[in-house]
């Protein structure tokens, strides 16, 4: 059996508000290397949150987190940063750097990781490495245009190089394919697939498109007020025994949720 | 009678609820400041700053602010002269005239008028520009990449905006004295060479060193202010704005809190 790469133990994160309801409440979850997970849920549910609670982003507030053999809450700054160097992570808004050109904006990871290792790597090495992550995702043309020069699903596309240019082998993508138009959407799967393929990564993609979703990942797990309502194979999702489950798969109106 | 009672004691928990409110917000955004203080010095004496964040900073802060600030500084002298030119001509005291523009404007106006310009441009500038990283996830984004915030973004500019706020003193002080220069000569008569060794003779070198020590603590405190404000942006496109706001506001309060206390320390 594969080991666990990401283990969380009675997660809980509290709302910052004292009449809500915790945003995360007693979560398990576990993750095992080279497994595609993919989790969806009703909208403010605290999907993105748990991404970034994965990443070391957000501390939660009770539990634990353990990603890759470290404990994250009480990882030494060293042991977080060699966490975060192997996790690659696609943001739900890109979170590409306004100030820097497409190509700069997928090189940086690389160029931080050559910076922190000291690693005897040539600038001119890092950016082939960058164009080549560019032409991955069909954009080897517009390396030298601004992010605000790119339409929406390009610069997913580039958020897409970015997190996977430095072949990290856990990541997370966080709504890939939000407000994008269908084509666009199947070419961002498709080099999700590609990815997938290439580098055997560990991924957790969080999705509001459940179609698309159910395709991509073989397990799937659905989180509603803070809990896990489900958790299995994708192929089965329709018919759990859940009714709130049931309801958010096949979109109907009447129901729990 | 007892319906007037719980209106006046209803007006005044309002009050005192309104006044809890306002403590507890400034109690934050001080807390806040004084943490944000505390990380930037800590990556200061750790030699923690990015060298390349450091030089464009220099850039968007000192060089694109020196048109504004030569501008500035320009009618500042003017102003200083037009201002003392009705004590000067009613007491003839034309040969002082170099001394009362350069003595205001190097120890209180030009310190004052240049940190409140530096404001609006640069410290309203980066509060929007952190503030907009936040909410776009730049900032996230930056930190999933297990790079830190704050000698990556935030020091580069405490360290750009002391450094630019001297220099564009300095500069400031000299136009502002060529300013006040052509103002006297073409609203006084007064020459140019009488201005220059009333100024020289009797403003002191402290006095311009005041100013100074002035415009770099100006400069610290905008830098502080708008990072913070910048840095906890929340709510979209409106926390943006409201950082903008607040970090502007915070930054012309302390300018003018802090200069009067400065002026009592450095005198």
């Amino acid at each position: 059996m594969l080991r666990a790469v990401i283990v969380l133990r009675a997660i809980a994160k509290l709302s910052q508000s004292l009449n809500r309801p915790p945003i995360l409440d007693q979560l398990d979850l576990e993750l095992r290397a080279g497994e595609t997970c993919g989790l969806c849920g009703p909208g403010a549910g605290g999907k993105s949150l748990l991404l970034k609670i994965l990443c070391g982003l957000v501390r939660p507030d009770a539990g634990t987190v353990s990603v890759d053999g470290v404990d994250l809450q009480t990882a030494s700054p060293s042991e977080l940063m060699r966490v975060q160097s192997s996790i690659g992570m696609l943001f739900q808004n890109n979170a590409l750097f306004d100030s820097l050109s497409v190509l700069e904006n997928v090189a940086f990871p690389l160029v931080q990781r050559v910076q922190r290792h000291s690693e005897a790597t040539t600038h001119e090495e890092v950016m082939t490495r960058a164009q080549e992550a560019l032409r991955g995702v069909g954009l080897a043309q517009h390396a030298h245009k601004m992010p605000s020069q790119l339409s929406g699903g390009q610069r997913k596309r580039v958020a897409l190089a970015r997190a996977v240019v430095t072949r990290p082998p856990i990541l997370f993508y966080d709504e890939p394919t939000a407000g994008l138009d269908p084509v666009t959407t199947a070419k961002v799967y498709d080099l999700l697939c590609r990815e997938r393929e290439l580098t055997g990564a560990t991924i957790l993609l969080v999705s509001s498109d459940l179609p698309a979703l159910l395709r991509f990942a073989p397990r799937v797990l659905m989180l509603y007020k803070g809990r896990l309502r489900y958790d299995g194979p994708s192929a089965q999702i329709a018919d759990s025994d859940d009714p709130v489950v049931r309801q958010f798969v096949r979109g109907e109106l009447e129901g729990p949720l | 009678m007892t319906r007037v009672a719980a209106a006046a004691l209803e007006l005044v928990l309002s009050g005192v609820r309104a006044l809890g409110s306002l403590a507890l917000r400034l109690c934050r955004e001080a807390g806040g400041m004084v943490m944000l203080l505390g990380y930037v010095l800590s990556s200061l004496f750790r030699g923690r700053v990015d060298g390349r964040q450091l030089m464009v900073s220099l850039y968007k802060t000192g060089w694109v602010s020196v048109p504004i600030v030569a501008l500035t500084a320009l009618f500042t002298g003017g102003i200083m002269v037009i201002q003392s030119g009705i004590f000067v001509r009613r007491f003839q005291a034309y040969g002082l005239l170099g001394w009362g523009a350069g003595f205001a404007v190097f120890r209180e106006v030009g310190p004052v008028l240049i940190g409140l310009m530096f404001s609006g441009r640069v410290g309203a500038n980066n509060a929007a520009e952190l503030g907009t990283m936040v909410v776009t996830e730049q900032v996230d984004g930056l930190r999933s990449l297990a790079i830190d915030p704050i000698p990556f973004l935030i020091v580069p500019r405490v360290l750009a905006m002391m450094v630019a706020m001297f220099c564009l003193l300095l500069l400031g002080d000299v136009i502002a004295v060529l300013g006040g220069m052509v103002f006297g000569k073409l609203l006084l008569g007064v020459e140019f060479s009488s201005f220059l060794i009333s100024l020289l003779d009797n403003v002191k070198l402290w006095d311009l060193l005041v100013g100074l020590i002035k415009g770099v603590f100006f400069g610290f405190s905008i830098a502080l202010t708008s990072c913070h404000f910048g840095l906890s942006v929340k709510g979209g496109a409106v926390g943006v704005g409201r950082a903008v706001n607040d970090a502007v506001v915070a930054a012309a309060l302390t300018i003018m809190i802090s200069d009067d206390i400065l002026t009592l320390v450095l005198r």
